[in-house]
C-alpha cells in the first residue's frame, strides 16, 4: 500500500492571492459542503416539525421550525413495528458482519501466506466475486432461499450478505497481512508455532487496525443493503430498516413525510455514529480496496 | 536412550490421520482454511450465478418450477419496447452520472489535497452521503423532489425563476434527471475520497519542479497530475461505473421505474418482472443482459491494473 507523502510545507499554494484562494478554493467548497449536506438538514427539521408547518411555507419558513415537535419519533416507536425492524437489523448485520470476518480472515490468511497451489488464482477469483452485483444475483438467490425452506427468516439475509461481505473482507484484509513481515511468522515457526498459533497470537494482533476497518464497513454494507432484504423479507415483523420504512410507512397516496423522515434520520444514525468514531478505517478500508 | 529413538523411526510408523495430514502439508491447511469463504461463496454466488443463467432459459414462475425453454426469454425481450427503452435508460443513466461524479469528484479530491485548516473534518463531513443508507437518503430526495412542495421549486419560485412548481418525479424527462441527480449525490464522495488517496501519493516536488519550469497551473493538472492518477482513475471509474449500471435502490424509491418507464433501469425492470410479476425467468433473462456490460467493465478495470505495474515497474 503507498503511504501518504504528507508534508507540511505550504507548497505552491504561498504564491496564491487571498481573493484568488476565497474565489477558487473556498467558494467552491462550501457549494460542496452545501449540496453535500443539505439533504440531511432537511431530513431532520422536516422529522421534527409539526404536522401543520411541514407544508405551510407561506406562514413559516420552511427552513426552520418552531415548536419542534418529538411526536413522529413517538408514534415512530410506539405505533410502528419501528423498534422491530431495528432489532432485525442489528442482528443481520452484527452475525453476517461475524461469519464473514471469520471467514475473510482464514480465506486471506490462505491466499497471502500459505501460498497454497492456486492461491493467485484464488485471489484473483475472490476480487472477480467482489464485483458480482446483488442485481443480477437476487433472482436465483430468493429461488434458493424458498427451496432451503428460510424465505421470510432473518437466516436468509445473515446466509446471504456473506455472499458481497466475504469477498470485500478477504481483499481488504489481504492488503493488510501483506504488510505485516515475514520474519515475524518466520521466526515464530523456528521456535515451533503451529500456523493457528501464529495466525491467532502474531498475525492477528498486528492485523487489528485492518479488522476493525473490515469489520465497520461490512457491518456498514449490511446496514444498507437493501434488495436482497426486500426480495426475501415478507412479513413485517422480519423487515429491515430501510425496507420497512420504504414498505410500510408509505401508505396509499398519504405521504406521512415526518414520520417518514424521523424513520429516515433514526435508521441512519447508528451508521453515522458508528462512523463518526472510525473515519480513519473507514477511508483506509474504502481506499484500500481500490487502491490493491 | 538413543536407541530407544532409533527403534521407534524404524518401526513401520502408524499412519497419521487424514486431518494431521492436511495441518501439515501446505496445501490441505490452504484448503481447510478456504473452507469456509469457499463454501458460501460456492453456494451462494457462484451456485446461484450459474442458476441465474439457467433461469433465464426457462420460463418459472414464482411457485412453479419452469421448463427449458430456449432462447424464447430473449426472444421475447428482443421484440419488448420496454426492454429496449430500460437498456437506453440504463446507459444514459450510467454514462452522464458517471462523467458527472468523475468529474466533480476529482474537482472535490483536488480541492482537498490543498493545505485547507479543519481538513480532516471536510473530509469526514464529505463521506456522509456514501455513509448513510442509500435508500433513507433517497427518501430525503424524494422529499425534496416532491410535486407540490419540493423545497428546490419553492426557492426558484421566491428568487421568480419559475412560477409554479416544477414537477421533477412526474415527467419523463425530469425524472431521468432528477434521478440522475441523485446518484450523482451519493456518488461524489466515494470518487472524491479515492481519488484523494491517489492524488497523495504524488510527490509536491514534481508539481514545484514543473511550476519552476514555467508550466501553468493547467499544465501541471494535465502532463503531471493526471497521468500520474490515470491507474487509480481507471480502478475508481470501474467500481463507479459498475454501481452505477446496477443500481437498484435510487430508483426503486423515486419513482419505481415510472413516470411510463422512463426511469426503469435493466435492473428495476428484472426485479419487476421477476418478483411482483412473477416471471422469474424472464427476470432472470434481464439479469443476464447485463453481464456482458459488466464484463466488459471488469475488462477495463484489468487493463487499467496492468497499465499501472507497466508504469510503476514490477515490484
Amino acid at each position: 500500500m503507498a503511504r501518504q507523502s504528507e508534508d507540511n510545507v505550504a507548497g505552491l499554494d504561498q504564491f496564491e492571492s487571498l481573493p484568488r484562494r476565497l474565489l477558487l478554493v473556498w467558494l467552491p467548497m462550501a457549494v460542496f459542503v452545501f449540496v453535500l449536506l443539505f439533504p440531511f438538514y432537511w431530513m431532520a427539521i422536516t422529522a421534527v416539525k409539526p404536522d401543520n408547518q411541514l407544508t405551510d411555507y407561506d406562514n413559516y419558513s420552511p427552513f426552520w421550525v418552531v415548536g419542534p415537535t418529538l411526536e413522529h419519533m413517538k408514534y415512530l416507536l410506539f405505533e410502528t413495528t419501528y423498534p422491530r425492524w431495528m432489532w432485525n437489523t442489528v442482528i443481520v448485520s452484527v452475525a453476517s458482519t461475524a461469519i464473514s470476518l471469520v471467514a475473510a480472515v482464514l480465506a486471506a490468511y490462505a491466499i497471502e501466506r500459505l501460498r497454497f497451489r492456486g492461491s493467485r488464482v484464488t485471489g484473483l477469483l475472490i476480487f472477480l466475486a467482489y464485483l458480482v452485483p446483488p442485481s443480477i444475483l437476487f433472482i436465483p438467490l430468493a429461488f434458493i432461499v424458498f427451496q432451503v425452506g428460510i424465505f421470510d427468516s432473518r437466516l436468509a439475509l445473515i446466509l446471504t450478505y456473506p455472499t458481497f461481505l466475504i469477498p470485500f473482507c478477504t481483499w481488504l484484509l489481504m492488503g493488510y497481512f501483506r504488510s505485516i513481515p515475514y520474519e515475524l511468522e518466520e521466526s515464530a515457526l523456528v521456535d515451533g508455532a503451529t500456523r493457528w498459533q501464529i495466525l491467532t497470537k502474531i498475525v492477528l494482533p498486528l492485523a487489528v487496525p485492518g479488522l476493525i476497518s473490515a469489520g465497520i464497513f461490512a457491518f456498514t454494507l449490511s446496514w444498507n443493503e437493501f434488495i436482497y432484504a426486500l426480495t426475501f423479507i415478507s412479513s413485517s415483523e422480519n423487515k429491515t430498516v430501510p425496507v420497512g420504512v420504504l414498505t410500510e410507512l408509505v401508505r396509499g397516496d398519504i405521504y406521512e413525510w415526518g414520520a417518514l423522515m424521523s424513520g429516515a434520520l433514526l435508521g441512519s444514525l447508528p451508521v453515522v455514529i458508528l462512523y463518526s468514531f472510525f473515519v480513519d478505517y473507514y477511508v483506509s478500508s474504502m481506499t484500500g480496496a481500490v487502491k490493491e | 536412550m538413543s536407541s530407544t529413538s532409533v527403534r521407534t523411526d524404524d518401526a513401520p510408523r502408524r499412519r497419521p490421520g487424514l486431518l494431521t495430514r492436511m495441518i501439515e502439508s501446505r496445501n490441505g491447511l490452504g484448503f481447510l482454511f478456504m473452507l469456509p469463504a469457499g463454501i458460501f461463496l460456492l453456494f451462494f454466488l457462484t451456485y446461484p450465478l450459474g442458476l441465474g443463467v439457467w433461469l433465464g432459459f426457462t420460463d418459472t414462475k414464482i411457485g412453479r418450477s419452469g421448463i427449458f425453454v430456449g432462447l424464447e426469454n430473449y426472444r421475447w425481450l428482443f421484440d419488448d419496447p420496454v426492454f429496449w427503452l430500460a437498456v437506453f435508460n440504463t446507459l444514459f443513466y450510467t454514462v452522464f452520472a458517471s462523467v458527472a461524479k468523475f468529474a466533480l469528484g476529482l474537482w472535490l479530491a483536488m480541492l482537498l489535497n490543498r493545505h485547507l485548516p479543519f481538513k480532516n473534518f471536510f473530509r469526514a463531513i464529505i463521506l456522509l452521503p456514501w455513509v448513510v443508507p442509500t435508500v433513507l437518503s433517497a427518501m430525503a430526495f424524494w422529499w425534496i423532489f416532491d410535486s407540490q412542495f419540493s423545497i428546490i421549486s419553492w426557492v426558484l419560485m421566491r428568487i421568480g425563476l419559475i412560477d409554479q412548481p416544477i414537477n421533477f418525479l412526474g415527467d419523463p424527462w425530469n425524472a431521468r434527471w432528477s434521478v440522475i441527480a441523485a446518484n450523482i449525490w451519493r456518488g461524489i464522495p466515494f470518487v472524491a475520497i479515492s481519488l484523494l488517496a491517489g492524488l497523495q501519493t504524488i510527490p509536491q516536488s514534481l508539481n514545484e519542479a514543473a511550476a519552476i519550469d514555467g508550466a501553468t497551473p493547467w499544465q501541471r493538472f494535465t502532463k503531471v497530475t493526471l497521468p500520474l492518477l490515470t491507474p487509480i482513475i481507471a480502478v475508481v471509474m470501474t467500481f463507479s461505473v459498475l454501481f452505477t449500471f446496477t443500481d437498484f435502490q435510487l430508483i426503486y424509491v423515486l419513482t419505481r421505474g415510472g413516470p411510463v418507464n422512463a426511469t426503469h433501469l435493466m435492473a428495476t425492470l428484472s426485479f419487476q418482472r421477476a418478483i411482483p410479476g412473477g416471471q422469474l425467468g424472464e427476470g432472470a433473462a434481464i439479469a443476464v443482459a447485463m453481464i456482458p456490460f459488466l464484463l466488459a467493465a471488469i475488462l477495463f478495470s484489468f487493463f487499467g491494473l496492468q497499465r499501472r505495474k507497466w508504469q510503476q515497474g514490477n515490484d
